[in-house]
């Protein structure tokens, strides 16, 4: 099917599957998607995160604690899909655990649990060809990232070979909240624009609706994750889906109404 | 096994890419193994690290400066010496050792340093990080830093400072920052983790010193080549000494940056047997050890595809080992194909053979080898009698074990004061 944003900025949010536990992450996306959330990433559990600030690694490491495995996440995707068939999901993961399962036997699981596209946080498109090859036969799209320190040439390659949208990293760093949208950001976006007409969607550090008022302005969706993840460290369980389910609903509440891509 | 997808073709632009990103040092790839799994992030930074070695390499500058550091300030090149007693006292081969524990520092960690720090003053970059599991790299990075006039900041497991004390003491007073990682196993694992993230934050301005034959391309290929120098001497020394060359040669392996370093000029001669020894820990439960050839299987971890300790989800295992240095789950890639081709053998030697092994040597030789290199010593105590006298074995003595004092003292029983 693959990924379309419904209202301008699309919205993503990032969720660290299995934390705090299975079904109360299935509970989060599904308020998630209901609060306004066009694309769900499936975030898989790693061991070594070494991409990921403090608030997603521990998420990370209480998962894999809890057993968490990325058949768990192929599993929920399928749920999410069949009662919340319209909303995007994109599994995102680092290599090993694909690598573990096997990227044939992944993309197969993955396409019959009705997952649209895959982000695997190190690799990059030189190193893809098979994987590309392989999720293109099971209708998969490859999203990759582009960094404020990637040079145009590499802008340009990463445009060639993503479908679905283009994730644009806003500072260099890894994940994480801060106060401001990088100033680097909108200039990574108008120097990628040139490459793609695909839609691109901004993250790191994106956590309040100004946030994604000023993303809105240059690119087309905006990624939450840490800001989500560390809510839900606060919340606990029990009051989680609904803690996410108002902040979702709030991230884009000044501009909602008008917005809306009929 | 299963090859991993190198790029084939796929438009001009991204073969001219490939291109620019594999000239002057090779390809990155050990058979199926190494390669780049990165955030996109540190493309850049590899990018630049990549061409300035090329260009360093044909610089007649750059080497001749190198070359005069490593042989006055370092102290190239080490001796090989017979140890005779040891030899005797075994009754079988002849064994020698390359006594890379006598550098400045007190292991082979200096050689690349060296490389690496005279690279990064190249680029321009005057803020150092570094990740240590023995405490060895992190002192030889600080050392280099202090030398060239640069920030110096070095991770280090927490768990790892506990048992490398001393050399935390040294890499501080040296001027390094010290900063300790309490995530994961907080062993040498966790400090790449940090050190990789520091570096995504600072990659403008830092240099990722990273102290062996891990990581992404071109970091195992150009840390082999500034270890080649052990190999290059150690057989020459060999064929002065006994106008052969030996039977084997052993090393421990944790990265695995020393065991190259001894190995690659040796690869050649087919005769002669290279034999890897990994730690065998407390025993071959999955956690209780890091040989990643035993209990392993492919994977990606931190930057390159190798043998990594992993469970059946991918996740992966906590190790274990006496020695710091050999304590991490994966293994440099070049090692990993040596492996697969039957070029070099990979055996283990557990926790209390390493300790036994120290003892000896520091008895009949008067040698306090460190607790890594102790493995290669204890495989060669091992198969040394069952040799014949004409036999030769070549040890890598990586590094001396005045760092390891507070564990033999326990480990050991050593009485005090």
């Amino acid at each position: 099917m693959g990924i379309e944003f419904r209202h301008h900025p699309g919205l993503i949010a990032y969720l660290t599957i299995g934390d705090p536990d299975l079904v109360t992450s299935k509970k989060i996306a599904l308020a998630a998607i209901d609060a306004g959330a066009d694309v769900i990433e499936l975030g898989v559990p790693f061991s070594d995160p070494l991409a990921d600030g403090p608030v997603i690694q521990r998420a990370s490491e209480r998962a894999v604690r809890n057993g968490t495995r990325l058949l768990d996440v192929l599993a929920l995707a399928r749920e999410l899909h069949a009662e919340r068939p319209t909303a995007g999901l994109v599994i995102f993961s680092y290599l090993n655990p694909i690598l573990r399962m096997g990227l044939e036997a992944f993309a197969d699981a993955a396409e019959r649990a009705g997952v649209d596209a895959v982000l695997v946080t190190d690799l990059i498109p030189e190193e893809s060809t098979e994987y590309r090859a392989i999720l293109r036969k099971h209708h998969l799209q490859p999203i990759f990232l582009v960094a404020p320190t990637s040079p145009d040439n590499r802008l340009q390659h990463i445009a060639e070979v993503s479908e679905g949208f283009v994730y644009a990293i806003s500072r260099v760093g890894i994940t994480g909240t801060q106060q401001q949208v990088a100033g680097d950001a909108r200039g990574l976006v108008a120097r990628l624009r040139r490459f793609t007409s695909l839609p691109i969607a901004l993250g790191f550090g994106i956590s309040n609706a100004a946030h994604v008022a000023a993303v809105a302005e240059y690119a087309d969706a905006a990624v939450v994750g840490s800001a989500i993840v560390a809510l839900i460290e606060q919340s606990g369980a029990e009051q989680a889906p609904a803690a996410v389910a108002a902040f979702i609903a709030g991230l884009r509440a000044p501009a909602e109404a008008e917005s809306v891509v009929s | 096994m299963k090859t991993l997808f190198p790029e084939k073709s796929a438009t001009k632009e991204s073969e001219m890419i490939i291109a620019a990103a594999h000239s002057g040092t090779g390809s990155g790839r050990f058979g199926a193994y190494g390669g780049r799994y990165v955030p996109e992030t540190l493309m850049a930074a590899l990018q630049e690290l990549e061409s300035a070695y090329a260009e360093a390499q044909n610089d007649p500058a750059f080497a001749s400066e190198l070359a005069y550091l490593l042989h006055h300030y370092a102290g190239r090149p080490t001796p090989l010496y017979l140890a005779a007693r040891l030899s005797e006292s075994l009754g079988g081969a002849k064994i020698y050792l390359k006594r890379e524990d006598l550098l400045h520092t007190g292991a082979h960690k200096i050689n690349n340093c060296l490389g690496q720090g005279l690279l990064a003053r190249r680029m321009g970059k005057q803020r150092i990080i570094a990740e240590t599991g023995a405490g060895q790299h992190g002192v030889a990075t600080a050392t280099v830093c202090a030398l060239f006039g640069m920030e110096c900041i070095v991770y280090m497991g927490e768990e790892d400072m506990r048992r490398q004390e001393l050399n935390v003491y040294r890499m501080r007073l040296l001027g390094a920052e010290v900063r300790g990682v309490s995530s994961g196993s907080a062993t040498l694992k966790d400090a790449i983790n940090e050190a990789m993230r520091d570096w995504v934050t600072n990659v403008h301005t830092t240099h990722y010193l990273l102290g062996s034959v891990l990581g992404a391309h071109p970091y195992p290929t150009m840390v082999r080549d500034f270890h080649r120098v052990i190999g290059i001497e150690a057989r020459q020394q060999i064929l002065e000494a006994e106008g052969v060359l030996p039977t084997a040669v052993l090393a421990c392996v944790g990265g695995g940056s020393n065991a190259i370093g001894a190995f690659y000029e040796f690869i050649p001669d087919k005769n002669v047997r290279l034999i890897g020894v990994e730690a065998g820990g407390r025993g071959p439960a999955l956690g209780e050890h890091a040989a990643r050839f035993q209990g392993g299987s492919p994977g990606v971890l931190q930057g390159t595809y190798s043998y990594v300790l992993q469970d059946d989800a991918g996740q992966i295992s906590n190790t274990h080992s006496v020695s710091a240095g050999l304590d991490y789950p994966s293994i440099g890639p070049e090692h990993a194909a040596l492996h697969d081709s039957g070029r070099a053998e990979y055996v283990s030697a557990d926790d209390n053979a390493a300790l036994q092994a120290t003892v000896t040597l520091a008895r009949t030789e008067g040698i306090l080898p460190a607790l890594e290199s102790a493995h290669a010593v204890a495989e060669a105590i091992r198969i040394a009698p069952k040799m014949s006298r004409k036999d030769i074995l070549l040890i890598n003595l990586s590094g001396r074990g005045d760092k390891d004092m507070g564990i033999l003292a326990r480990e050991l029983k050593l009485q005090g004061a």
